[in-house]
């Protein structure tokens, strides 16, 4: 079983239901005990960073997360799922992250007044082969991004994909068991559907 | 590079599309999530539909079109019409919205887009503006489905929408809209450089030169249109291939 964790609502129905349509078993759930018990776990969310680590607290979801990471589940990170895997946030602070990935959160400061912020729409993905759940989107792919902070990885080597707006920026990490993007698979059609089949059907680490 | 978005818009009014369609294969044509589906299939970068219901009983369908419209569209899905609070906004989130449009609220209460953003966050909210030509060369905001005018300036009411958290604007021109003659580029242009969010243009398109014009002369992010697709004048495809003959960077499917 896949657990989606619902740490701060909003719109979990398109996730829950891309999962179902690359063919996972999921729930979406805000139970720490279900979280405990699955298979694999991916963490969406969009907002504001400091809404989704009082989610967390609020709904005691921390300690299971950090157990399951721990223990090497596979996880699956998205928007906000990335970035509070990191030290910290920028965004209304900085704020603390769960320190699991080294690095900072920063906001997008384009020079150009035609680069907006949110970096909202398709962009495309420049990766690096070699995950096994990366590996699914091909170098070039356009992808959906939403959002106006991204991760800044102190080590070069967790970040498996990049991409544009006003310079390269991390679009997805890679550090054990853990995977994250920054873009929402669950929104890029076909290239989307086919990175979450990847993360269902493989073991979901390196 | 970021690609400009090309959003075919549905006008549903008690769960209907509203305007005809020449879409042949669709068993329903007038099914909202058959269309919706119709136009993912095709390649729009985002689907729009934008509720017109004039009842409370009409409205509470939409819930249900979102819905059913997550179940099987794996793209962006923005909402509008009729939205007038944080728990209105919420309800179409968790059905499976990204993105929800708020127009008139916004006029009555503008901090209801502050509250909504902060607690859903600025991607999640887009404000529609309905603009419409002064005889001065500036443009004034109307409510209602562009029946009311409010003696708001469009140039200051953008800027202060943006200020206030939202994360997109969704501008149409209500001289343009309907008359198939292009979007109002001088309106487009002027929201475009004085903010530094995302600009959607909308109203009057008849053409696919009309759509390239509203990315490239009038700066938009994005592009919405309604009819030259419903009829079946052109598929997202063919506007795709023609944007990218003109220059415009765009995601190809």
């Amino acid at each position: 079983m896949i657990a989606i964790v619902d740490v701060c609502s909003g719109n979990l129905r398109s996730v829950e239901k891309a999962v179902a349509a690359a063919g996972g078993d999921a729930v979406v759930t805000r139970d720490g005990e279900v979280v405990r018990k699955a298979d694999k776990v991916i963490v969406p969310g969009q907002g504001a960073f400091g809404a989704f680590t009082r989610g967390l607290a609020e709904r005691d979801l921390e300690a299971p997360l950090r157990e399951v990471i721990a223990r090497g589940t596979p996880y699956l990170g998205i928007c906000l799922g990335l970035q509070v895997l990191f030290d910290e946030s920028e965004e209304q602070g900085p704020q603390r992250g769960l320190g699991l990935v080294k690095g900072k959160v920063v906001r997008f400061r384009p020079a150009k007044h035609e680069l907006k912020v949110p970096h909202m729409g398709w962009n495309q993905i420049r990766r690096r082969a070699g995950d096994p759940v990366g590996d699914a989107i091909a170098d070039g792919d356009h992808v959906y991004f939403v959002h106006s902070f991204h991760v800044v990885p102190d080590d070069p080597a967790v970040t498996v994909m990049e991409s544009d707006h006003g310079g390269r920026f991390c679009a997805a990490i890679r550090q054990d068991n853990l995977f994250a993007v920054q873009f929402h698979p669950e929104k890029s059609q076909r290239v989307g559907l086919s990175l979450l089949e990847q993360f269902v059907r493989s073991s979901g680490r390196t | 590079m970021l690609t400009r978005r090309i959003i075919p818009c549905l006008d549903v009014k008690d769960g209907r599309v509203v305007k005809g369609t020449s879409f042949v294969q669709l068993r329903d044509a007038g099914d909202p999530v058959e269309q919706a589906t119709a136009y993912d299939a095709q390649g729009a970068d985002e689907v729009c539909f934008l509720d017109i219901s004039a009842s409370p009983e009409g409205r509470s369908t939409i819930l249900d079109i979102v819905s059913r419209t997550a179940d099987c569209v794996f793209a962006p899905l923005t909402v509008g019409g009729g939205v007038r609070s944080v728990d209105d906004v919420e309800r179409l989130l968790l059905a499976g919205a990204d993105k929800i449009s708020i127009n008139t609220a916004a006029i009555r209460d503008p901090a209801l887009v502050s509250r909504a953003a902060e607690r859903f966050g600025n991607q999640a909210i887009v404000v529609a503006v309905d603009a419409k030509r002064r005889g001065d060369g500036t443009w004034e905001v109307y409510s209602h489905g562009g029946r009311t005018p409010e003696g708001l300036d469009a140039l200051a009411w953008c800027v202060e929408m943006a200020a206030r958290g939202a994360g997109e604007l969704l501008l149409t021109s209500m001289d343009q809209d309907g008359t198939r003659t292009g979007y109002d580029l001088p309106l487009v242009r002027t929201i475009v450089d004085a903010v530094t969010i995302p600009v959607i243009a909308s109203g009057g398109v008849g053409t696919l030169d009309h759509l390239a014009d509203g990315l490239d002369i009038g700066g938009a992010d994005a592009v919405l249109a309604a009819s030259i697709f419903h009829y079946g004048h052109h598929t997202i495809g063919e506007a795709k291939a023609h944007l990218r003959e003109r220059g415009l960077p765009v995601r190809i499917t």
